[in-house]
């Protein structure tokens, strides 16, 4: 028997020589961290407890930056393609020798047709920077992966309320009683929305998680809606028939602050047919019910009549508020009539529509605030309807998402929970209606800049980018009739096109951050194919490829020259109030990240890289007078560049004394300013601008003061959206921009001005009986696709991604443990191995995304699980959708924004027996620039 | 055979929110973070980039579903790691001495230098809470950041285990159960906090406030009664447009 003894303790061992505050870049959450260094290694990373994103807190991938910063798949030189593409083979050289190479395929581009230049850009945050590369150096295409992402939450908000969900608004986590999630991946936003669902529940307000998945956040929902993939709109317009049918809307907010009182021209086939009616002035004209008489919408004490008609000239006008009405509380929209298709009971549907009307109005919050509105009249009080929502990926990323995300918004402002207390929150630079937005911009002139900036909003089919002859201007036919409104251009369209040379062929591919040869594309084998593919000649099809990544990632094999980039906390960056900045819906924030340590390889940040590639080739904006380079590095620029006058990248700490909020000259101590500030900065927002903010003076003034924008921008909702009428008028013959006949009718369907449901394309493509099941992916809370490498810890936790299968297919197709399936699509066959999940859509199967390794990627052993067993589910996924016979490809897209439809994926299940422990298709190994990393990890030893 | 002291002045330990838990592993991460530069020997990841990477965890997160007949299932997530036990069977069981429970605040710790590896500790504790390192050759446990709480050169507010400072979601609550006005007790007494497998005997320290319910499982009773349908407007009173009228009327 030992006695007790009890050895003596240091308990307050020394924790680091010092810390450094930078930001997160472990996902695209942007939290703030404290990094802990001793002896000039990381030793420890936590969360920074004063920074608005995170407020101390870190997820598991931020926890594992470690390992992603010292991970054995860092590049360590600029690479030269010395083997086959695809196969890996490369020699490291010099940053001299890399510059020389790319200036001598990017000069003669530029010189000649400078489209022939495809530069797009992955997950990362410097979009106003590589946009701005790419407008100087002429090519009209240019985007990032907003197309393969959310764009359809992105387009559907900024053309509904002039905002959207993520980076640019939040529920009102203080306020708000009833929370309803739609789709929400559990990556997306992590932090801010996990500590806002750890809030809401600690003061037992209510959550309502709609997604087929039972997993994360909906797991700890007070109520799940187990809904059927491609759904969402149907269920969204059956809670407004239920809340128009009881009268349950805020009238008084639709009347104020949307375009529901709008008179909208009825005469059938007149080139008028739907838009408003407008004076002299062009200004929407409502009807007075003081007057009976229609007035401009904005004029000053005005009572709007919303429920009758306007004649004159024997046209009739209706409150565009009546068409709504009159198309959802049509029988089709019952929740009797839907609930089937959307695997959800009807009692559940009413249920949720009646809680969402009792929390809206009978629990109302009050804020007494007084605040003046853009009419000019004053308010004693904000009045709040405590009912929010957020949605992501799982509603937009099928061919009927961007009307899906109308009707959520849609929703929300009918029952006046936009920008009011308790409700949804814009966050700065928004709101900002859709006329303050850039159009999109394609006139190429060689060896000039192009005309203005890539992408933007087009508000009717003249801003289409369309040459004479109808063809595309943009290789990724952004902005054209196949998809009109393709606000964040099409990035999984681009090797596709860009291989079939439709609508032309390129001669440079240059990306950065974009695993395109693998989890970031449909169709990833054909891709590795289109990337590999030789003419008769023997050239490579794409000819020249240029590719930046930290990581030996999938794409680095396929590429023929590599610009090695930095780690995260080697590296100096913005997250900017001209991009995706951080602010909170009470606040104005950026923040910035600087090398807390320095590269001990030869690598550059891809941002420094491309400032002086760009100085090398002469691009106007980054060259003297003299021809010398105007920036050294990104942290030159970002302290220097201005965008317009007295207004850069970071809006903190701005002139020559620090004192500039917003506006100001650059100030050559700003970087330093925002590292002794903890490594961002916050403006907040006075007390009586903070809610209405799309009409409040005192924002809109503060929003001016602060530079977002030089004038005063009130506008109000576009529930019924005009622009889309346009569309639908030319699809209807009118106006002198015509569709292509092919395209005709589905623009007649799909471009209503109000939501509309229907099926998605591939569900409607194929043969349901036979493809019965969705599928779909999701990526896990700790975990974040490629953005960096397969880490050492977090690959512990998910290692390999089994095809979670739900208890009535299992049971149907009599599955056992350990099985594994082929599962097929009309497109493809994969292998893989199956598990049992019963918190699931019924008629759904899923996986996590990008779990899966191509053998040789990332520094691992061959025979790594996720290299064996992984599997990607891309491989099923098409860009094109099922031919149909008539020469045309058509993508596999939402027809009106362009957005990938990865979530409207339809395959069978086949049960194997016996597994021989590898997933299918199998791609050859492909040869790692950078060894295989160590054996064992003991992570922490030096510190001892 | 190492003794247990009779009772300990504090009881330290961990409230975990199983409503609240959204299973984000954070808590594992940074807490895998944290130690393995902290107290005892590194933190070991065998083969870590390799076909089967082992490593060591003082903490882990189970994911489990709940299902019952007729009712849509529940997925769980359970972190897991070292309940400080009043009757540690992984003391008493120890053959050196090196497993022993702190008489100040009842953390159960592993003095690594006395620790021969046998895994007797492991092979006794219920909850499997307990890890060997196979680099090191010693066990490994929660030490509930024993180097943090007590540690001056940390700011005040964060002398609290890595896990409960990291926690996204606020599922983690740290303090003395021995004090019925902590923190811990009361969330424990409000939420019916429970004991992990009572019957072992063990007397664990830490609580698990369980999930509650839900309302497409079982209601919870408020929802029928407060949120009735809603009733569609009369028709005989002239339905919509009526109702429209004398609506903005009175605004």
């Amino acid at each position: 028997m030992n006695d007790m003894k009890q050895p003596k303790l240091d308990t307050s061992p020394k924790v680091s020589d010092e810390i450094r505050k930078t930001t997160c870049y472990m996902c695209a959450c942007r939290c703030g961290i404290n990094v802990h260094l001793q002896d000039g290694k990381v030793k420890y990373i936590e969360g920074n407890r004063d920074h608005p994103i995170n407020r101390g807190v870190l997820c598991a991938k931020g926890s594992a930056g470690i390992m992603q910063h010292y991970a054995p798949s860092r590049l360590r030189a600029p690479l030269k393609r010395v083997g086959e593409r695809g196969s890996g083979e490369f020699e490291e050289i010099s940053w001299d020798e890399a510059f020389e190479i790319a200036c001598g395929w990017l000069k003669p581009v530029r010189e000649k047709d400078p489209s022939k230049l495809a530069f797009f850009t992955g997950r990362d945050q410097s979009q106003s920077l590589t946009n701005w590369w790419a407008q100087n150096f002429g090519t009209p295409n240019y985007a990032a992966h907003g197309g393969f992402c959310s764009v359809n939450m992105a387009a559907g908000g900024i053309y509904t309320m002039g905002g959207a969900f993520w980076e640019f608004g939040a529920p009102d986590w203080e306020r708000t009683k009833l929370f309803m999630i739609f789709g929400v991946a559990e990556d997306h936003d992590s932090n801010p929305i996990k500590i806002g669902l750890g809030r809401l529940k600690a003061r037992g307000a209510k959550i309502i998680g709609v997604n087929p998945i039972r997993s994360g956040y909906n797991s700890v929902a007070d109520e799940w809606v187990g809904i059927t993939p491609g759904t969402d709109g149907l269920f969204i317009l059956a809670m407004i028939h239920e809340l128009l049918k009881a009268g349950k809307v805020d009238l008084d907010y639709l009347r104020r602050y949307t375009n529901m009182p709008f008179l909208v021209n009825c005469e059938k086939g007149s080139p008028e047919n739907g838009l408003f009616l407008r004076d002299g002035d062009g200004k929407p004209q409502i009807l007075d019910r003081t007057t009976g008489k229609p007035v401009a919408f904005d004029e000053a004490g005005v009572k709007a009549d919303m429920g009758k008609d306007y004649v004159a000239n024997g046209i009739t006008y209706r409150p565009a508020f009546m068409l709504l009405a009159e198309k959802y509380m049509a029988v089709e929209y019952a929740p009797d009539a839907v609930a089937d298709r959307c695997g959800i009971p009807a009692e559940q549907i009413r249920k949720i529509a009646a809680q969402l009307a009792r929390i809206a109005f009978e629990q109302e919050i009050t804020i007494n605030q007084p605040w003046t509105d853009f009419r000019g009249q004053k308010h004693d009080k904000m009045i709040g309807r405590p009912v929010s929502f957020h949605a992501m990926r799982g509603i937009s990323a099928h061919s009927n998402g961007f009307q899906t995300c109308r009707a959520l918004h849609i929703l929300q402002i009918l029952l006046g929970s936009v920008e009011c207390p308790g409700g949804f929150r814009f966050k700065p630079p928004y709101p900002k209606p859709l006329s303050a937005h850039p159009k999109p911009h394609a006139i190429v002139t060689p060896n000039s800049p192009l005309n203005g900036p890539h992408l933007g909003f087009v508000q009717g089919p003249e801003d289409l980018l369309l040459h004479d002859d109808g063809s595309a201007k943009r290789i990724d036919k952004a902005f054209t009739w196949e998809n009109p409104m393709s606000s964040h251009g099409l990035m999984h369209m681009v090797i596709s096109n860009a291989h079939a040379g439709d609508p032309y062929k390129i001669d440079v591919l240059f990306m950065y951050m974009a695993n395109m040869a693998w989890n970031s594309s449909m169709n990833t084998s054909g891709t590795m194919k289109m990337l590999t593919d030789k003419d008769k000649n023997g050239d490579y099809v794409i000819p020249k490829i240029i590719y930046s990544d930290s990581y030996s990632s999938e794409m680095v094999a396929f590429a023929d020259l590599i610009l090695p980039d930095t780690t995260y906390l080697e590296r100096h960056d913005c997250i900017s109030l001209l991009d995706r900045p951080i602010c909170e819906a009470d606040a104005a924030a950026d923040s910035i990240r600087w090398p807390v340590v320095e590269p001990d390889r030869d690598v550059r940040g891809f941002q420094s890289a491309l400032i002086q590639l760009g100085a090398k080739l002469g691009l106007p904006d980054m060259v003297n007078e003299d021809g010398s380079a105007k920036y050294a590095d990104y942290a030159d620029y970002i302290q220097n560049h201005e965008r317009r006058p007295g207004v850069g990248p970071l809006a903190g700490f701005r002139g020559k004394d620090g004192k500039g909020k917003g506006r100001g000259e650059p100030n050559p101590n700003q970087i330093q300013a925002y590292i002794d500030n903890g490594g961002f900065w916050i403006d907040h927002i006075p007390d009586e601008g903070l809610f209405f903010k799309p009409w409040n003076n005192a924002y809109q003034d503060w929003a001016v003061e602060r530079g977002i924008y030089d004038s005063p921008q009130p506008f109000v909702f576009d529930v019924y959206s005009e622009i889309i009428q346009k569309f639908r008028l030319a699809a209807q013959g009118h106006g002198e921009h015509q569709p292509p006949e092919h395209l005709r009718e589905r623009l007649q369907n799909v471009m209503d001005p109000l939501p509309i449901w229907y099926e998605p394309f591939e569900e409607a493509a194929v043969d349901k009986d036979e493809y019965p099941i969705h599928a779909l992916t999701q990526r896990p809370m700790a975990m974040y696709h490629s953005w960096g490498t397969q880490n050492a810890w977090l690959r512990q936790i998910h290692g390999t991604n089994p095809l979670y299968i739900s208890g009535k297919i299992w049971e149907s197709h009599g599955f056992a443990e350990g099985d594994w399936a082929w599962v097929t699509s009309t497109h493809g066959k994969i292998k893989v191995p199956v598990v049992r999940m019963d918190a699931l859509n019924a008629d759904t199967v899923w996986t996590w995304n990008a779990i899966g390794k191509r053998k040789g990627a990332w520094a691992l052993d061959e025979t790594a699980p996720e290299a064996k067993k992984g599997f990607l589910l891309n491989h099923l996924i098409h860009e094109l959708l099922p031919s149909k016979d008539d020469g045309m490809r058509w993508t596999n897209s939402d027809p009106i924004t362009g957005q990938a439809a990865w979530f409207d994926l339809r395959v069978k299940i086949e049960r194997v027996a016996e597994g021989d422990g590898q997933s299918q298709p199998e791609h050859p190994p492909q040869k790692s620039p950078v060894g295989r990393g160590p054996q064992n990890v003991k992570y922490g030893e030096d510190f001892k | 055979m190492t003794t247990l002291p009779q009772s300990t002045e504090r009881r330290l330990g961990l409230a975990i929110d199983l409503d609240i838990c959204v299973g984000c592993h954070a808590c594992v991460i940074n807490c895998k973070e944290w130690n393995t530069s902290n107290y005892g020997a590194p933190l070991s990841d065998m083969d870590a980039y390799g076909a089967n990477p082992v490593g060591t965890f003082l903490n882990r997160i189970h994911t489990f579903e709940v299902k019952s007949e007729g009712c849509n299932a529940q997925t769980v997530h359970f972190p897991r790691s070292c309940l400080h036990c009043e009757d540690a069977p992984c003391v008493t069981v120890c053959p050196t001495g090196a497993s022993y429970k702190r008489q100040e605040d009842g953390i159960v710790l592993v003095n690594e230098s006395d620790c021969i590896g046998c895994g007797l500790c492991a092979w006794s504790c219920p909850y499997g809470a307990r890890e060997i390192d196979r680099a090191e050759g010693v066990m490994k446990k929660c030490t509930l950041c024993i180097d943090r709480i007590y540690n001056d050169n940390i700011p005040q507010e964060d002398r609290m285990p890595a896990c409960v400072r990291t926690c996204p979601a606020g599922a983690r609550h740290f303090g003395d159960f021995a004090d019925p006005e902590s923190n811990v007790s009361k969330l424990s007494a409000e939420r019916g906090g429970m004991e992990l497998m009572p019957e072992q005997g063990t007397k664990p320290v830490n609580r698990y406030l369980p999930p509650r319910p839900k309302a497409d499982i079982a209601t919870d009773g408020d929802i029928d009664v407060l949120a009735p349908f809603l009733a569609p407007i009369e028709e005989k009173q002239g339905g919509f447009i009526s109702w429209l009228d004398k609506a903005l009327e009175a605004i």
